[in-house]
Order: structure tokens, then sequence, then C-alpha cells
């Protein structure tokens, strides 16, 4: 009997999810803020479905009703990616410890 | 072209890296680190993406330019954003998220080939299911997330809407969606599909207007979630595993934040999302108030007491964002130090509209990260400070909190300024706090209220130190 590949990914979802609850577990409550604006990030990792719709025109047609939704996506995806890296460690660079020479 | 089972180890590798992306946030130091990290999961994983669909045709041009458009306004957001603003950015940020995951799925669904998920009117029973979740979930983020901004903004009211038959209403919305889904996947009806959408927005709508505006820390960190929870549905659609491991992370992450937030409330999640707090407490609360005596003082009472103390702990809260007033704060601090007096800032979980967001603005006014400390770390050392300083915080120092259990915020954890020798109180009236009761800290024998603006008393407190 062959495992459907999907029993697969559930595995590495539910593992997912408690190296997750680990994880942020171990995030100072300083840094709540930068994890969310880190995982708002990272979660449009999305893209890579929108980039496969946007390319599912061919030479003639690139724009049918399909991916013009998959364009609008990478858009809206491409923002978050951009903003929330670049907000993160705008943040980030903040966070400074106490100068010692005072 | 890149073989799928390279791609997929590919995106197994991303997926690694968004983990330490979260792992370095453990500390500040290795926080910009991790960041790093996470930026390059996700050059790994769109770059695969581009290398295993091989087309490399005029599409890609496009693709590139809409990256490239996103992305400088983003980038533009995100320098020009101010830190005081940060909650209603995640909150816009979040709404993003969550359209993409439903633009994708619409994708999916109007033209199943392009991902491998059978034809139109005849897609694959699980795909289908994962797509309809994954679409629901995606647009109640939008949809709740736009709310949430538009609260935080101001551009709406932060009071809890609430009308008869709210929860009822909420409740037939949601199992009619079990139901769509359902039905979605027994006919593969476009129509079905459409609708499916459409409820989802409006269920999401329904859900975050009856939460008023001080319990945005668990809606937001809630819908963080969601979009996690999202993403993960359209991950097991397109079968990545880049997309099935982050949004565990994310769905897991933003429910740690939620279960934080209520816990530093304490009030249970379904208390908060089934809203309506405050509003039926702030009239009640108003009725027995009584008229007590409170004594008020000027700045430079104020600075004659901070001048005389050796240990002073600052307790920030939301007025202290809206005021602005965290530069003039650590330029107080800064004066208070040079006359050798010890300070410290006490942060409380639910202190301001998101997690951590007292914390951003003390950062951003340059103030050490090593001398703002959580709740348990400094709730003990109030009893051997001299001065606790109020500035934007009320409900949080209620001492209410821990002698009346007739009231709505009793076993709240509480920050224990009571037990310093004095308090300053900055605030703009004796009006009560979010939980809508009177702070009992005001009518104490060694409080001193603050009567002013948030930034302009703390500047003349420094002009008169």
């Amino acid at each position: 009997m062959e495992i459907d590949p999907l029993i697969f990914r559930l595995s590495i979802f539910i593992l997912s999810i408690f190296v997750g609850y680990y994880v942020v577990w171990s995030v100072t409550p300083s840094l709540h803020t930068p994890l969310m604006s880190v995982t708002n990030a990272i979660s449009s990792v999305i893209i890579v479905g929108a980039i496969i719709a946007g390319l599912s025109g061919n030479n003639d047609t690139i724009f049918n009703t399909s991916s013009i939704f998959g364009f609008l996506a990478i858009a809206l995806a491409a923002i978050n990616i951009f903003g929330g890296f670049l907000v993160t460690q705008r943040m980030l660079a903040m966070y400074k410890k106490k100068k010692k020479d005072k | 072209m890149l073989s799928a089972n390279l791609s997929a180890i590919f995106y197994l590798v991303s997926g690694v890296l968004f983990i330490l992306a979260l792992r370095g946030l453990s500390s500040p130091e290795t926080s910009r680190q991790g960041n790093l990290f996470g930026i390059l999961g996700m050059i790994i994983a769109i770059t695969v993406t581009f290398l295993s669909t091989g087309n490399f045709s005029n599409g890609f041009i496009f693709v590139l330019i809409f990256i490239l458009v996103g992305g400088s306004i983003g980038a533009f957001i995100a320098y020009r954003i101010p830190m005081t603003a940060m909650p209603e950015l995640v909150a816009g940020f979040h709404s993003l998220v969550g359209l993409a995951a439903v633009f994708v799925a619409i994708s999916a669904f109007l033209n199943p080939e392009a991902f491998n998920l059978g034809t139109v009117g005849n897609i694959k029973l699980g795909s289908l299911i994962e797509m309809s979740i994954g679409a629901a979930v995606g647009a109640i983020t939008f949809s709740g997330s736009v709310i949430a901004f538009l609260k935080l903004q101001g551009i709406m009211s932060g009071s809890p809407i609430t009308f008869k038959g709210q929860h009822p209403l909420n409740a037939i919305i949601l199992i009619s969606i079990i139901v769509l889904i359902y039905l979605l996947c027994a006919s593969q009806s476009s129509n079905l599909f459409w609708i499916l959408l459409a409820v989802s927005f409006l269920i999401g709508f329904l859900l975050i207007i009856p939460i008023g505006g001080a319990d945005m820390p668990v809606v937001i960190s809630m819908l963080n979630s969601y979009s996690g929870w999202a993403a993960a549905g359209i991950g097991f659609t397109l079968e990545n595993t880049a997309l099935i491991i982050t949004g565990a992370l994310v769905g897991s992450s933003g429910a740690i934040l939620s279960y934080i937030m209520c816990k530093g409330m304490n009030r249970s999640f379904f208390n908060v999302i089934l809203g309506g707090f405050g509003a039926t407490d702030e009239t009640s609360g108003k009725s027995v108030k009584e008229q007590r005596p409170v004594k008020s003082g000027n700045a430079d009472d104020a600075a004659f007491l901070m001048k005389n103390a050796s240990s002073v702990i600052i307790v920030p809260g939301y007025g202290m964002a809206v005021a602005q007033a965290q530069h003039a704060l650590r330029e107080m601090v800064d004066t208070l130090k040079k006359n050798d007096i010890k300070v410290s800032y006490a942060i409380h979980p639910v202190a301001g509209r998101m997690p951590g967001h007292m914390n951003v603005l003390l950062a951003e006014a340059n103030v050490p990260y090593d001398e703002v400390f959580e709740l348990e770390e400094i709730n003990n050392d109030f009893a051997n400070a001299d001065v606790a300083f109020v500035i934007g915080a009320n409900d949080v120092t209620n001492p209410v909190a821990k002698t009346d259990p007739q009231s709505p915020i009793y076993g709240m954890p509480v920050l224990d300024v009571e037990k310093c020798k004095s308090v300053l109180f900055v605030k703009r009236s004796l009006s009560p706090g979010y939980a809508g009761i009177d702070n009992d800290l005001f009518y104490k024998e060694n409080t001193l209220m603050l009567f002013a603006d948030a930034k302009k008393m703390t500047e003349d407190i420094t002009k008169n130190l």
C-alpha cells in the first residue's frame, strides 16, 4: 500500500506547528512587535503561488482572468515582503544596549 | 528547469530559514541576523519558483514588474511609517496576506491546469477542500484586518459596535461557510465559490466590529494567526512545503501571542472575541461613581519629588503613544540619570495596541532595552522604589484587580504601582480607562495627579529638574 503524499504534507504541517510553538515561546516579549511584522513578511511566501498563477497564461494571452488575479496577488505579496522585512530591520536596528562608556 | 524533487528540497531549506528567522528573535542581538535568514529564505523560495516553472517568456517580465511595483510601495511604506503607527501597519499588512491568499485561490479555481489540480469543473477533491478553506480563511483575514486597521487608525470608532442577535447571526454564518464548502466540493459550482468568498468577507467584518480598541492586541494577534492558516491552506493546495511550514509557524505564533495577551487581561479568548467589553460596564461604572478627593500637582511638584528620589520606575501606556511622548520621556530620564537616580521601565503585557508596542516606542527613543522590564521581572521592585511615574497607562495599574472580586478586571495581573512611596500619574482627566472602571490609585494618599498632555507635562518636568 502506498501512502498518500497528503499524509507527508500533513506530517510536515503538524511538526511545524510544534516547532513554531516552541520557537515562539522563546521569543523575548520586548520583540513581540518585530515578531508580528516578520511573520507578516514570511507568510507572504504565498507569492510562490501567485507567481505560478501569473505565469499560467501562454505567450499570446499573458493576461487572462486567472493570471490577472495572480499578478494582483504578486503585487500584494511583494508589498508585504519588502514592507515587512524592511520595517522589521528598521525596528530591530533601534534595540540597543546601554552604552558602557557612560 | 528544476526537477520537482530538487525544488521541493529548496522549499524545505527556505522553510528552515524562516524557522531560524523566528528563532533569532529570542534576543535583540541575534534578531538582526534572524531577519537576514528570513530574507534569504524568501529569495530562495522566489528564485526556485521561477526556475521550476522554467517559463521566462513575456509573462516573466510582467511578474518582475509587479514584484517591483509592490516592492517599491512596500519599501516606501516601511521607511516612512512612524513607529507609533506600527499597529495599523501590521493590521494593514495582514489584510494584504489575506487578500493575496484569496486571489491565489481564485486563480487556482479558474485555471486548475496551471497548478496540476485537474480541470475546470473537475478539480481534485482534496485540492478543492484545501483551496476553499484557504480562500475562506484568507477572506476573513482580509475583511477582519481592514476593520482592525480602520479602528486603530481612528477612521472608525474604537468603541465596540454591538446589536441584538449578533452572536446567533455570526454562528449561522460560520455554519453556512462549512455547508458551502461541502456543497462546493460536491458540485464544483463556481457560483458557490463566489458566494463562499462573499460570506467569508462578511463574517470577517462582523467578527471584528464588536471588539473594542484596547482589545486590539488580541485581535491583531488573532488575525496574524489567521493569515498563517490561510497561507497553510494554499500551501496544501499547491503542495508547497515552504508555504506549509510558514503557514504553521505564523499560525502558531499568532495563536501564542493571542494567548499571552488574553492572559495579560485575565480574560478568556472567547470573552474577547465575543466582544462588547467596556460598552456595558462603562454605564454601570459611572452611576456608582462618587466624588472623592484627589491630590493634583504641577510639573514643579513632580520635579521636586523625582529630584529627591533615588529610584524611579516609569510605567508607559497607550496614552504615551497617542501623545508621542516617548522622546520627551527619554530626555526627562536622561536628566534624572545625571542626578544619579536609578530609572527603569515597567511594561505590562497589554500596554498599547499590539504586543510589544511600548518596547518598540522606547527603543525608538533610544532607551536601552536592558532598562526595560516585563511585569514579572519588575513587580517586586515597586515596594523599594521612591517614585512611580505612570504615563498614559491606567487599567494596568488599578489595584482593584487584586482587591475587588466584583470588578470586571478582577484577577488581571497588574503592576503594583501603589506600593511605591509616591506615585505620579500623568493623565488628562479623571475619566475611567478602557474597562470603564474608576482607578483606586487616583485617590490614594501617596498619589499626585498631573493633569496635562503627557508630552507637555514631561517636557515641563524636565525644565524644572
